[in-house]
Parts: C-alpha cells; structure tokens; sequence
C-alpha cells in the first residue's frame, strides 16, 4: 500500500510537471474577500483580459497556452496572503505573480514567498512609497504610482503656477501623512517653503482652531491632503469663511464634483491632481472590456491588464517563462525606445519581440516604469473655473 | 498703531469671535445638564442626543418651510422652524420622563443608575436620529451667510488683515444672550422657578411647603428641551449638523458644567467661555499676532503655538481634572460630585 502510494504521488507529480511544459501559468492574487472585494473581481478580469488575449494569439514561446490561477489576498491578513501566495508558488507551480492589490499584503507576499522563492511580482494597485525601497531583488514591480509621486507632481504644478510658499493640512491617517511628507519634501527640494505641515481628524463639525493655526503660519494656498466627503472640506470651508486661504490645492482624495455643489464659485483660482490619463490605450481597454463583461472603468482594471501584459511581454523578451530569465525584460519591454503597444495588440507585440524588434509597452495606462520598477504615473490637472472642475492638462 | 490694529484684528478673527460662538453654544448645552442636574439630581448623559433630536426635528420642519418657499430674508429659515422643533423635542423629553425615568424617580433609585440609565437612552436617540434623518451631514443654513466678510473688512478698513463676521455667530450671541436672560428672569422671579430653585436646594422642605414635584419636574424637562433644541440649532446652523458630533459634544458640555459647579446656571455659563477659550487660545498658533506686536527683532520663528490642534479635546480633560482635584464643587460652588 504504501510503495502504491508512493508510485502515485511520483506519477502525480510527473504528470504536473509535464503539463507545465506548454502551460504558462500566471497567478493573480487580489484581496477577492475584504475591503476591496467590490474592484477586485474587475481587477481580475481586467489581468484576465490580456492573459487571454495572450493565449488565444498562440504566439507565446512557440504556442504556450496561458492559464490564470487565482488566490485570495483578503487585502488586510498579511498571514493569509502569505498562505495564499505560498500555495500558488508551489502546488500551483506559476511562473509569474500579477498582485497583491493592498500595500500591507503586497509587501509580506513579496517578502514572504516572491524574493525566498524568486518569484516576480507585479502589482497593479500597492501604492504606498515604501514599497519603493524595500529589499526586492529585483523582482518587484508595479503598474500604479507610488504616493511619493504625487508630491512630485503637485510641487511641479505650484512652481509652474508661481506658487513658492504653502501651508498643508492633511488627514490624520496613513494616506494624509505620506502624501503630505511626500508634497512637504517635495516642495522644499524646489526651492519652496512649507510654512506648516498639520493634521486635522476626519468627522469634526467645526475646523475652526485648525485654520487658526494654519492662517497664522500662512502662505499663498492651502493644500488640503484629505477627503472630500470628510474633514477636508470643512477645513476649506473655515478657511473661506475666515478669509484666511483663497487658493487652494487639492490632490486626489479630495478630487469630487460634490466640491462644486459644496462650494461652488468660491474655489475659482483652486487646483489640484488627480490619477488620470489621455492615453487612447485607456479608451480601448474600456471597449474590450466591456465587451467582456467586465467594468472597465472601475479602479486599476487598467493597471491590472498591464501587469498581466507586462508578465507575458517579459517572458517573450527573454525567451522563458523563468521569473530568473524574465525579470530583468520587464524593464525593457514597459519603456521607450521601440514600438508602441495599446491594450488589444498583444499579439503584434508578440511577434515583433520574437522577432527581435524593440517594443515600448504603453498600455491602458501609459506604463512608464521608473526607479525601482514602479509606474511614473500619470495624473491629470484641474482646477476650478465658474464654479466647475475644469481639466488643464495632463502630467 | 496699524501693527496693533492689524494684531487685533487677527486675533478677533481666529480667536474671539469663534470662541465666543463656541462658548455661548457650550453654555447652553451646559445650563441643560446642569438644571437636570441641580433639579432632577443625575447627569444626564442623553443630552448630546436630545440635542440632534431637537436639532433634526427642526431641520425637517425648515426643509418644509424652505420647500413652501417661506424664509426670512438674510436670517436662516431655522429660526422660524425653531418653536416647532422646541415642542417636538419638548414632547420628546415627557415621554422619555414618563415612559422610563419616573419609574425609577418612583424607586428613589440612586443618581449612579439613573446616570446609567440616561446611557440607555442617549443609545436609543442616538439610533431614532439616525434612521430618522441618517448619519451623514445635513445642511439647512439659508440666507445671508456673512454680516461681514474678510474682504469687504479689508476694503473698508484699509488694513492687511479681514475679519469675517458669519451671520450664524452673531445669532449665535444674540440668541444665547436673550435666553440666558429670560431663563435668569424665569428662576428667580417667577412663582415656577422660585419653585424649582427651593425643589432644588431641598427636595422635602419643598414638599413640605406645598410644592408640587410632578409639576417642577415637567417643568425642567420642558425648559432642558428647549434650551437642548436651541443650542443644537445654533451649533448646526454655525458649524454642520452630524449625529455623530452632537454626541462628541457631550464632553466639552460636561467639561463646562462641572467646572462652572454643577447645579450652578451661573457657573454653567462661565464654564462654557472657559473651556471654549482654552480649547481655542491654547491650540492658537499666536505667530501671526506677536509679528504684528513685537518689534521685528523679537518676531518669533515658530508658531508659537502651546498644543496642536490634535489635542483640542484633551483641553478641556485636562481643566476639568484640575477642577475636580483643587475644586471638586466647581468654579461657582455648585453641588460636589
């Protein structure tokens, strides 16, 4: 009984690795139960989306078919993350990881089991700046922007606009203080000043000590690094009311049409940020994936695609579905020179990379990998106009 | 001499005026705690939430209003709704009396469990405001929002620095000051509060003069009502009306009328500008004033500021600890703890 047991299980694993062959398998590990649960089944279709298109073009390392295989990162139990990418690593054999969505879980998986195990990672949607430092090996990479990005940007916006000094209110979680240190460090490597860098909690009536505090530090505008739905407009509703601010910068969290309702003419001359593109690719992949039946517009269903995309693109560079041999093509292939690729021409870049010609993997969301491996991120700029939120360009 | 004005103005504009909105909204939150207190001899824990009940009965009835298109001009449609919300909220507090406190009143239950008791109450509130007009922020401030704006203080007075005026903190002022006065006159002139006064400094003296306890009780429920109502309708139309910040109110309520002495109106009223002023004087960042005050050699770097503002509730905490520990009976002699 026992040499029988034996004898299946070595069959057992022999038939496993005889099929991965011809199969290229690429996990998807997004939190499919938690905080995120409502995006993430569109975040799956989205990877599901290129990964398809990947396979049925047959032109993957001479006609691999390409197999999903998803796993639940809850997107809050590092521990269950960990398990679940455990599980994909080994019994399910990937050859590439296309997550995890939320930063905490994204950075134990990768710690956990991608950098042990020498897996690649690409996450569409793990934001937090200190993802771009830690200890990766190389492997990590991701197709949404860091925070820390869009200090940078905002600080390009304020020196554009002639503003030098500026005073910044953030919410007091994790989001408010990094965007806020990210904008604060940003700002004074410009040349500017941040006259005060303060905290106000979310759900308070009455933000009128706050301003106080503010109004006596000064500055040309307020950036108000929070909600819109939450202390971030009444802290830019005591700032009118006591005249102490009348521009004001608001980046994403605060990006929302209920500020024209709120307040209507009264921002006019306010600006600020927000995630956003131009690319055609972005409209394209709303199309194809509508026609799918998933919600293109939902968050990171475009990110998604292109780390899917990214992955296979990779692997054709180098020839291999080895994370060891493709990892240093995800670079290559994201990034200029070469020939632009949109979502739905997976299959031309598949042949011009077997032919040996360089590509520049635009995507749905205009892929631009910098630094560590991390999208550049593009984001569009607004500002108010009569009363409504107006684009000015994009960044 | 522009330097001192300019410091002035400043100083009005981000400490003064907020804070004297702020106090007169506490110190009728905190006559409420303290007449229930002084009169029915519990700390009433239901008040922030009989508060938004008031409040919301009277926003309802102003969407009413505002929908039949009545207003009154510059001043907010609230203030005509007020009454209604007064005796809704009025009837409110007598079915809570009847249908939960007497039956303890009638045990001679000791003030601890009616304390506990107004928990379960203020939960009850707290829930019927929320599924009546939900949790989120609701606005029904109409008319003029500014008796003077920061630019057109600019314009007129020829200085740097604006002082805005909103409507809704010199109604604010104005209405509390008309309500202290006839609750004052109310106490101590007519038969009614002389009434209650006595019920209050001993109940069976009282009882045995003749005093009706039923009646000065109905009667401190209705004067708490209605100053519970006019304090939240005040506090809403200046600030905004959540649920949620009614109840966080409670705090600097208490924090008022326990360092004014509770049981004192006096006292009630004091400890509202008190805490008001600390919580906003010591959160200030007082660089811009001393600028403008100090010769320039002197001018301060830094915000000058105490605390920031995170620690604007630990404020009012930390007085009402040193209240207790030096001055348990309060500021104005009210009854001990």
């Amino acid at each position: 009984m026992k040499k029988f047991l034996a004898t299946t299980a070595i069959l057992a694993l022999g038939a496993g690795s005889a099929m991965a062959a011809d199969d290229v398998k690429i996990g998807i590990i997004l939190g499919f139960t938690g905080p995120l649960e409502s995006i993430t089944p569109h975040m799956a279709g989205g990877a599901e989306l290129a990964i398809n298109e990947v396979s049925e073009s047959g032109k993957l390392l001479d006609g691999a078919t390409v197999v999903p295989v998803r796993a639940d990162s809850t997107c809050i139990d590092a521990a269950a993350a960990t398990a679940a990418g455990e599980r994909l690593v080994t019994s399910d054999g990937v050859n590439g990881i296309m997550g995890a969505d939320c930063s905490g879980v994204t950075g134990a998986v990768l710690a956990n089991v991608a950098v042990p195990n020498g897996m690649v990672m690409i996450s569409p949607s793990a934001t937090s700046p200190a993802l771009s430092t830690v200890e990766d090996n190389g492997l990590f990479f991701r197709t949404a922007p860091s925070d820390a990005r869009q200090g940078e940007i905002i600080s390009d916006v304020l020196k554009d606009r002639g503003i030098t000094s500026v005073a910044i209110s953030y919410t007091n979680n994790d989001y408010g203080k990094g965007l806020a240190d990210s904008i604060k460090a940003s700002v004074e490597a410009a040349g500017g000043t941040v006259t005060i860098s303060t905290a106000h909690e979310d759900g308070k009536a009455d933000y009128s000590a706050e301003v106080g505090a503010l109004a006596s530090a000064g500055g040309d505008a307020l950036i108000v690094a929070g909600y819109v739905d939450q202390g971030g407009s009444g802290v830019i509703r005591a700032a009118l009311d006591t005249g102490a601010f009348s521009t004001f910068v608001l980046p994403d969290g605060m990006y929302g049409t209920v500020l024209e309702e709120k307040f209507g003419s009264e921002l006019d001359g306010s600006f600020g940020t927000v995630p956003g593109t131009d690319s055609p690719g972005g409209n394209t992949l709303v199309e194809m994936a509508d026609a799918a039946g998933i919600e293109g517009t939902s968050s990171f269903v475009a990110e998604s695609y292109d780390a899917a995309a990214l992955l296979l693109l990779a692997m054709q560079a180098a020839g291999s579905s080895a994370p060891a041999d493709y990892m240093g093509k995800v670079m290559d292939v994201a990034n200029a020179p070469g020939e632009p690729i949109y979502p739905g021409e997976l299959g031309k870049a598949l042949d011009l990379v077997a032919a040996g010609t360089d590509i520049d993997y635009v995507g749905a969301s205009s892929v631009e990998l910098i630094g560590p491996g991390e999208s550049a991120g593009s984001f569009r700029e607004y500002e108010f106009k009569d009363g409504k939120i107006t684009t000015v360009g994009y960044r | 001499m522009i330097e001192f004005l300019n410091a002035l103005v400043v100083l009005t504009n981000f400490v003064l005026v907020p804070a004297i909105a702020y106090g007169s909204q506490l110190a009728l939150g905190a006559l409420g705690v303290t007449l229930i207190y002084g009169i029915l001899r519990f700390s009433n824990f239901a008040h922030g939430d009989t508060m938004a009940f008031g409040t919301m009965a009277t926003i309802l009835v102003t969407w009413w209003l505002q929908s039949l298109g009545l207003s009154l001009g510059p001043l907010p449609t609230a203030l005509l709704a007020l009454p209604v919300g007064i005796l809704v909220c009025m009837a409110l507090v007598l079915f809570t009396d009847r249908a939960v406190y007497r039956f303890y009143r009638e045990q001679k239950a000791k003030p601890v469990i009616l304390v506990i008791v107004s928990i379960g109450v203020m939960f009850v509130l707290n829930g019927l405001v929320r599924f009546v007009i939900g949790p989120g922020e609701q606005r029904f401030a109409d008319g003029e929002r500014f008796i003077i704006t920061a630019r057109e203080f600019r314009d007129w007075s020829g200085l740097s620095e604006g002082l805005a005026l909103k409507t809704t903190q010199g109604i604010t002022v104005v209405t509390a000051v008309i309500v202290v006065a006839a609750l004052f006159w109310f106490l101590g002139r007519t038969r009614t509060g002389k009434s209650m006064r006595a019920y209050s400094d001993n109940e069976d003296l009282a009882l045995l003069s003749g005093i009706n306890p039923d009646r000065v009780v109905m009667v401190t429920w209705l004067i708490v009502a209605g100053l519970a109502t006019i304090a939240g309708v005040l506090y809403g139309l200046d600030k905004t009306f959540k649920p949620f910040t009614y109840f966080q109110l409670l705090l600097p309520i208490f924090a008022s009328a326990i360092v004014g002495g509770l049981g004192s109106p006096l006292g009630a009223i004091a400890g509202g500008f008190i805490i008001a002023f600390s919580e906003v004087t010591i959160t200030y960042a007082w660089k811009k004033v001393l600028v403008y005050l100090l010769p320039d050699a002197l001018e301060p770097s830094g915000l000058v500021q105490l605390l920031s503002t995170d620690y604007k509730f630990a404020v009012s905490f930390v007085i009402l600890l040193i209240v207790l520990l030096f001055r348990p009976t309060g500021l104005f002699r009210g009854k001990s703890v």
